[in-house]
């Protein structure tokens, strides 16, 4: 049974605009330990797809939809709200962007560790002092101990991000969402993130959802990647697939910003113009303002999810063999 | 080598003996001198008025003509006042309602102003417009006017003083904790506590509190400067301490009008108010500064920046 299934999720807020389709229609499911990249452009609805997924989208004036949302056999539409909690930092975990707010700072770094083993692993204090030891060391803090009675400003950025790291997989979750973790991070420190996370995860076989801006890391890491666009799943593929045979015009822009799928930290962006606003209807594909090889269909009707090959799909119109790489079928 | 430059900064902080943020605060807060200095003092004056049978020269309310309007001498310590009663006696009776009338009336508006601010911040939707409402019916009237009027309605007495001046001071209290919820709510780790299963009232007493305290300390220190003031107002008009009872506030609208013949009657009444003030403050200064990691050592701060 897959660990996640989630089918035509929508999320929309209300707001005095009018409503904001933040994310429409998205669906996929992920495995046991499987890592899944989920990338776009900033506005393309990965962070409140992941905050749906937790069901930590503030209701109103948020609004929470999906045909299917099933999370390890608990049907997270029904669930009450003690249900989630016991499943956020138990089973389900997710790491922030920014590390030097996702901490409390008012309070010790061991405390913020010790409260999550508490309430889910119902440690008592000496016990979940000592675990908390032992989760600093696992994530590479020196000094363990002494480190316990800082304050999150007393640590560095990258420091911060193995404290939530560590946090994060203190109770053993199923599933790990990590939320541009890296990002705010410079490029040396960013990679050793990413092989901690790596490896931690292979280790306690968590699977991962990775949202990322950045194709080349995601490429690093996944084994499987959803492209973004304007709230929508554009395509869907392996690693291998999506970037050796990229399938929809966004993903062709996107890959022609990063030349080399080896290198990681590649900067993306700089295709012209803007992705649509969210509270008009989108009637047509919304990347065609934008795409450089749209055709006439385009312009009739929206192109619906076309399978390429076996686990392999893409919502486009055009025919894009063209840029697919020799030999890497 | 962001990971060797922390572990470089850890080992210089040798006095990080294992303990809580609570244990930490606290000698963060004894590190302060002026938070110390006010801090003995209070309790001083809280002593002297526990106490004040005990070490007062002579007894408060007895009139003695005979002796009015005094200056300071050795029997007299700070002269008297026009029923030739004992300033310095009259002072450490004072304190017992003057320092019972600050800290009852933050006591009171901290639980009333407090609760209603979180929540509304916290929740927000139809409670918070509701809640808000309220509050700002109450901040369109004139402070004074409102614990007057409060007072007439429940009868001039002492207790009825600390109420109005409590029900005064909340709402402001409410407004200002209702802000710094609403900033903390939106903060990346309210929903990363909230990401790992915290339940609401964990959150909201655990984290968004916590982190709004040093406001609330800094607006509390305030109200109780306001609270003893205003309880020399009231009593002045003759609501709230009722003669011969002493209370600072009383003593120093007495005193007004002997100004000019009798000046010590005035200072020292003023002064014990102006020190009483001042030590409050400097303790919620230290509070503040204690309650908030961020602002313990710059030098840490430093170090850090040169690990980033
Ligand atoms: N609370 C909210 N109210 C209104 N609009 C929102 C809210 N949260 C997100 N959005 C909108 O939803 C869209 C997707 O946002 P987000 O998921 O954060 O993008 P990403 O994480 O891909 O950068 C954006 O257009 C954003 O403005
Ligand atoms: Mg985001």
């Amino acid at each position: 049974m897959a660990l996640l299934e989630v089918e035509n999720l929508r999320t929309r807020f209300a707001t005095d605009r009018g409503v904001v389709r933040a994310v429409d229609g998205v669906s996929f499911t992920l495995e046991q330990g499987e890592v899944l990249g989920l990338v776009g452009e900033s506005g393309s609805g990965k962070s409140v797809t992941s905050l749906s997924l937790m069901r930590l989208i503030r209701e109103p004036p948020g609004k929470i939809e999906a045909d299917k949302l099933v999370f390890d056999g608990v049907d997270l539409l029904k669930a009450s709200e003690s249900t989630m909690s016991s499943l956020r930092g138990g089973k389900m975990a997710m790491i922030f962007q920014d590390p030097m707010r996702s901490l409390n700072p008012v309070l010790t770094v061991g405390r913020q560790l010790t409260e999550t083993l508490r309430r889910h692993l119902r440690l008592d204090g000496d016990a979940a002092r000592r675990r908390a030891i032992e989760l600093l060391e696992m994530v590479g803090i020196p000094l363990a101990e002494k480190r316990l009675n800082s304050y999150p400003h007393q640590f560095s950025g990258g420091m911060r991000q193995r404290v939530m790291i560590a946090i994060a997989l203190s109770c053993n979750p199923r599933l790990l969402i990590a939320d541009e973790a890296t990002t705010a991070l410079d490029v040396t420190i960013q990679a050793q993130i990413v092989d901690l996370v790596k490896r931690l995860t292979r280790d306690l076989g968590t699977a991962v959802i990775w949202i990322s801006h950045d194709l080349g890391l995601v490429a690093g890491l996944c084994n499987r990647v959803n492209v973004m666009y304007a709230g929508r799943i554009a395509e869907t593929g392996s690693v291998r697939d999506v970037f050796y045979r990229p399938s929809h015009g966004y993903t062709v822009g996107l890959i022609g910003c990063t030349p080399r799928v080896d290198r990681v930290g590649a900067p993306l962006t700089l295709i012209e113009g803007r992705p649509p606003d969210l509270i008009r209807p989108i009637s047509l594909c919304p990347f065609l303002p934008r795409c450089a090889v749209a055709i006439d269909a385009c312009n009739k009707t929206m192109p619906a999810m076309n399978t390429i090959e076996a686990g392999h799909a893409a919502r486009c119109h055009a025919d894009l063999s063209v840029f697919h790489q020799k030999g890497a079928a | 080598m962001a990971d060797l430059a922390a572990t470089r900064l850890s080992d210089k902080e040798d006095d990080f003996r294992p303990a809580g943020g609570l244990q930490l605060a606290a000698r963060q807060l004894l590190r302060n001198p002026a938070a110390t200095i006010g801090f003995a003092v209070l309790t001083l004056m809280v002593l002297a008025a526990i106490f004040a049978p005990l070490i007062s020269p002579h007894n408060p309310i007895q009139i003695k003509l005979s002796a009015k309007l005094q200056p300071p001498s050795a029997v007299y310590w700070l002269g008297t006042d026009h029923f030739g009663r004992d300033v310095v006696s009259r002072l450490i009776y004072g304190a017992r309602v003057s320092l019972s009338v600050g800290l009852l009336v933050i006591l009171f508006s901290f639980s009333l102003g407090v609760p209603i601010g979180v929540l509304s911040g916290y929740v927000g939707g139809r409670l918070d417009a509701t809640l808000m409402r309220l509050v700002d019916a109450f901040l369109t009237f004139p402070p004074l006017l409102l614990a007057v009027a409060i007072v007439g309605l429940l009868g001039p007495d002492i207790q009825n003083v600390m109420i109005a001046l409590g029900v005064v001071q909340a709402p402001v209290l409410a407004r200002l904790v209702r802000a710094s919820t609403l900033a903390a709510r939106e903060e990346t780790y309210v929903t990363a506590v909230r990401a790992l299963g915290a339940s609401p009232t964990r959150i909201i007493v655990g984290h968004v509190l916590r982190n709004v305290l040093s406001p609330i300390v800094v607006q509390l220190t305030i109200g109780f400067s306001a609270a003893v003031v205003s309880e020399a107002s009231l009593s002045f008009l003759g609501l709230g301490t009722q003669p011969p009872q002493p209370s600072w506030g009383r003593d120093l609208a007495e005193a007004r009008r002997f100004m000019t013949d009798a000046p010590w009657l005035f200072l020292a009444p003023t002064l014990t108010i102006m020190l009483a003030v001042l030590s409050i403050n400097f303790v919620g200064d230290g509070l503040r500064d204690a309650l908030d990691p961020r602002s313990w050592v710059t030098r840490r701060r430093a170090t850090q920046e040169a690990d980033d």
